[in-house]
């Protein structure tokens, strides 16, 4: 053999280095992660990562970092640090304060850029990357869409943040995608009777629509409710999602014999066509004999704060709201206030109610298994998240729960206290078939647990 | 080989090289280290470096070479990455026609408006095609709504016909694959600390990134390539000595439309989802920013301004403070108040300022891009400088 008659020189110890190297790195090629779990990115040590995915840049980074508030206090709480929020008033009682399931929360942070392509790349990489069992956040509906499918695909746990899109839980509902904010048919459904006692059952509606997939749901449910209770809709406007001037859009208004105006606008969009409806005198009209009136079918704190004194006497709907006075949300209130010096927006809230929500699963379901938690949440009856008694529907995956109908405050006694309660629809009124017709068209499929 | 110099096959093959190596060079941290927030060797953002690099090198054969600066190539990338969705829709979830049909399609839409568009030159051009750019885009937020299921995004559904495959499996909808080879299977290898993973949509895009490379090493070099050169010198010149360059520099236009299509045929094989962001100007800007940052008219600086972009963008945007306080925790807290308090502007949401910074540095001190800072580093271990910096097709031409 030639190779033993040479003398050893630096080329044949490196080729033999190199071999011995292979052969001693061959058995650990042999315990590639993916061989050894059952589902994708099970935690194996003592530690579960979670992935909170929230708009940082963009439209919607207020909400996003009051998202990102809630669920670091989350995880405290999870961890048994702090006074243990929401979690000594659920109703469940499998959390203990020791992580979930006897591992220590840990979480990675993603910018969704409210785009859906930036929010699916960066939940991509918290899953790829840095093996995170659950995703969860996003301020806006085409994100959740985007993400919940994703996760679907990928075979884990998507809990959406704020969205309120029929879509999510409707036509592009998921069997690993859960969400606990409520959607456009529960506003319209909510508003409704608020309305028919406030302005008469006999108005003329006109409705100014932010043009892209949540203004089309928001405004069909508004639309559908009042006119099943007498209303007449004039006309509908769909606005461009990057308009910042309404001008143009309120003068038909004035010309037209409309007595309403419906605002199917969110965050920036409705701040600035609110004041420009305002600006033009709108409120101050009178229209076949009675008030022209401004209605705003999704409302946020942090909204009502953009617009400042515009919002006084307008109503619309809210999923949550700081002054209410149940235990849960007494207790969220408190623990968020203590460590942020500020009430927690309802976009907090429902965020940090998904992280509890999941992790209590988690605890029932013994498993982080995705198709565990996805059987644990379906169809679990819970109370003591500050909504009153909840149920997460096995058929859609959508939580039912009352509805707050709120009013901007005639006389806030602060720069958070600006919107009032005015009535808790109940959750009957609320509830639809899950094949009702602004639902339809969707499947959940089987839950997909990656392996 | 292939018809490649020896200067341009080398140049080759060390691509190539890079290529199939870089889940092993993207994973230069162990797994459980504290810099293993930089590896940046996981499927999703591998495959990004890929689609963007042919995206880039597209659009780079129309700037780089003609010097028409498009403003609108990611209304292309947008309307391959619809028609790929529909044809997983419609067709079947194999990936192959999906990507064909988006070339074609994108060649289709790139004709119509290089057609309009190339009628004027310099800015109004490039106003013209943003315009386009901008027009799909609303179009396809709110009035095509139908077909492009608006700020949603085009996604694949269960009841889905697909033709040719199958509707659902076991209630979930099919996943992506390659004559059989899913795009989500990866195999991971570990060796001692290390974790790398070798994903099959990955190597897909490396081999349809390599044929891409291939095709505009060789549109570089060819007599067209001359031409389209020419264009960029002096077009004026040119049209004096009789010849017409509008078919020429129409041909740049829809071979780069094509490729800005094949990149967004390569993005839905790998996540069959298509949003209307994707044909923003921000995003045509994108292209624009990774072309100039690695170097104009170069043949592998493009492909490296897309990596350096997504690589701040997927890496910088996801530190946190508190994996910044973890960084320092030897340090004093005083010392890491201070410290974190200077990098927080820089890291996650501020990723866009570290990007615009370096952009700047690099606009300003290497006007080259990348590729120029390559080769200063060159001459400086080169003796024979004179003689290289000539032969260099590489030579930066700065934009126009």
């Amino acid at each position: 053999m030639s190779l033993i008659r040479k003398p050893l020189n630096r080329r044949s110890i490196l080729r033999a280095g190199a071999l011995g190297g292979t052969a001693l790195a061959m058995p650990t090629i042999l315990t590639s992660r993916a061989w050894a779990q059952g589902y994708l990115n099970e935690p194996t040590g003592s530690t579960v990562t979670l992935g909170f995915n929230v708009p940082q840049s963009g439209p919607y980074a207020d909400e996003g970092a009051d998202e990102l508030r809630a669920y670091e206090l989350a995880v405290e709480h999870l961890n048994g640090e702090g006074d243990g929020g929401m979690m000594n008033t659920f109703s469940s009682k499998a959390l203990k304060g020791s992580g979930i399931l006897g591992k220590k929360v840990e979480y990675v942070t993603g910018d969704t850029q409210t785009k859906s392509d930036a929010a699916r790349a960066s939940a991509k990489s918290m899953i790829e990357k840095d093996g995170a069992v659950m995703i969860t956040g996003g301020s806006s509906s085409g994100v959740a869409v985007a993400v919940q499918a994703l996760c679907q695909e990928a075979g884990v746990i998507f809990m959406a943040g704020l969205t309120h899109s029929n879509d999510t839980t409707g036509k592009d509902r998921r069997a690993n995608g859960f969400r606990h904010f409520f959607n456009s048919y529960m506003s319209g459904a909510a508003l409704a009777p608020v309305l028919k006692n406030a302005y008469g059952a006999d108005r003329k509606a006109y409705h100014l629509t932010a043009d892209y997939n949540w203004g089309y749901t928001t405004e069909q449910a508004v639309k559908e409710s009042t006119e099943a209770m007498g209303w007449e809709t004039v006309e509908t406007v769909k606005t461009p999602l990057a308009a910042t001037d309404f001008s143009a859009y309120i003068t038909p208004v004035l010309q037209s014999d409309a007595d309403v105006l419906v605002l199917n606008h969110y965050g920036g969009n409705m701040v600035n066509s609110l004041t420009n409806a305002v600006q033009f005198g709108l409120r101050d009209k009178v229209v076949n004999g009675k008030n022209f009136e401004i209605i705003v079918p999704l409302y946020s704190r942090l909204m009502a704060k953009g617009a400042g004194e515009n919002v006084k006497g307008i109503f619309g709907s809210t999923n949550w709201h700081w002054s209410l006075q149940d235990e849960g949300s007494k207790a969220f209130v408190q623990s968020f206030g203590q460590k942020y010096g500020f009430p927690p927006s309802q976009a907090a809230h429902t965020c940090y109610v998904q992280a509890l929500l999941y992790a209590d699963a988690c605890e029932r379901a013994g498993t982080f298994n995705p198709c565990g938690v996805v059987e644990a949440l379906e169809g679990f009856e819970f109370d003591g998240l500050g909504n009153g008694k909840t149920l997460y529907r096995a058929e859609d995956h959508q939580c039912f729960k009352d509805v707050l109908v709120v009013k901007g405050k005639e006389n806030p006694t602060s720069e958070f206290d600006l919107l009032e309660i005015v009535e808790v629809t109940p959750v009957e009124q609320v509830t639809y078939a899950p094949d009702h017709p602004q639902f339809a068209g969707g499947a959940l499929g089987t839950c997909n647990s990656g392996a | 080989m292939l018809g490649l110099d020896k200067k341009d096959t080398s140049l080759f093959l060390l691509v190539l090289l890079l290529v199939v190596l870089a889940p092993f060079l993207l994973n230069p941290f162990p797994e459980n280290s504290e810099l293993a927030q930089f590896n940046a060797g996981y499927p999703d953002l591998m495959q990004r470096f890929l689609i963007f690099g042919i995206f880039a090198i597209g659009f780079n054969i129309l700037f780089g070479l003609t010097g028409y600066l498009s403003f609108g190539h990611a209304a292309f990338l947008g309307v391959g990455s619809y028609a790929g969705v529909w044809m997983m829709k419609l067709l079947t979830m194999n990936v192959l026609p999906a990507i064909i049909i988006s070339v074609i399609f994108a060649g289709l839409f790139s004709l119509l408006v290089g057609y309009i568009s190339l009628r004027r030159s310099g800015i109004y051009f490039s106003i013209l095609t943003l315009a386009f750019a901008q027009m799909s885009f609303s179009l396809a937020y709110s009035v095509l709504t139908p077909i492009t299921n608006g700020e949603t995004g085009l996604q694949l559904a269960l009841d889905d016909p697909r033709i040719l495959g199958v509707s659902q499996v076991d209630g979930s909808i099919p996943l992506a694959h390659f004559f059989g080879v899913n795009m989500r299977d990866s195999f991971e290898l570990s060796l001692g600390g290390w974790l790398f993973t070798f994903n099959a949509g990955y190597y897909l895009c490396a081999v349809v990134m390599m044929i891409a490379f291939y095709i505009a090493v060789r549109i570089f070099r060819s007599p067209f390539g001359m031409m389209l050169r020419a264009v960029k010198s002096n077009q004026q010149r040119m049209n004096f000595t009789g010849l017409n360059s509008r078919p020429y520099t129409l041909a740049a236009f829809v071979i780069s439309g094509m490729y800005a299509g094949l990149a967004g045929g390569l993005m839905v094989a790998m996540d069959p989802l298509a949003g209307a962001e994707r044909m923003q100007w921000t995003a045509s800007g994108e292209v624009v920013l990774m072309t100039i940052l690695g170097g104009a008219g170069t043949l592998i600086g493009p492909v490296l301004g897309a990596g350096f972009i997504k690589y701040c963008e997927n890496i910088f945007s996801k530190i946190n403070d508190n994996i910044l306080y973890e960084w320092f925790s030897a340090l004093p807290e005083a010392v890491s108040d201070i410290l974190v308090f200077v990098i927080h502007p820089f890291i996650g949401k501020g990723w866009h300022l570290t990007l615009g910074i370096m952009f700047m540095l690099i606009v300003i001190f290497l006007p080259g891009g990348i590729m120029e800072g390559f080769q200063r580093i060159g001459k400086l271990f080169s003796r024979k400088k004179k003689k290289e910096a000539d032969a260099s097709g590489a030579t930066p031409a700065p934009a126009e």
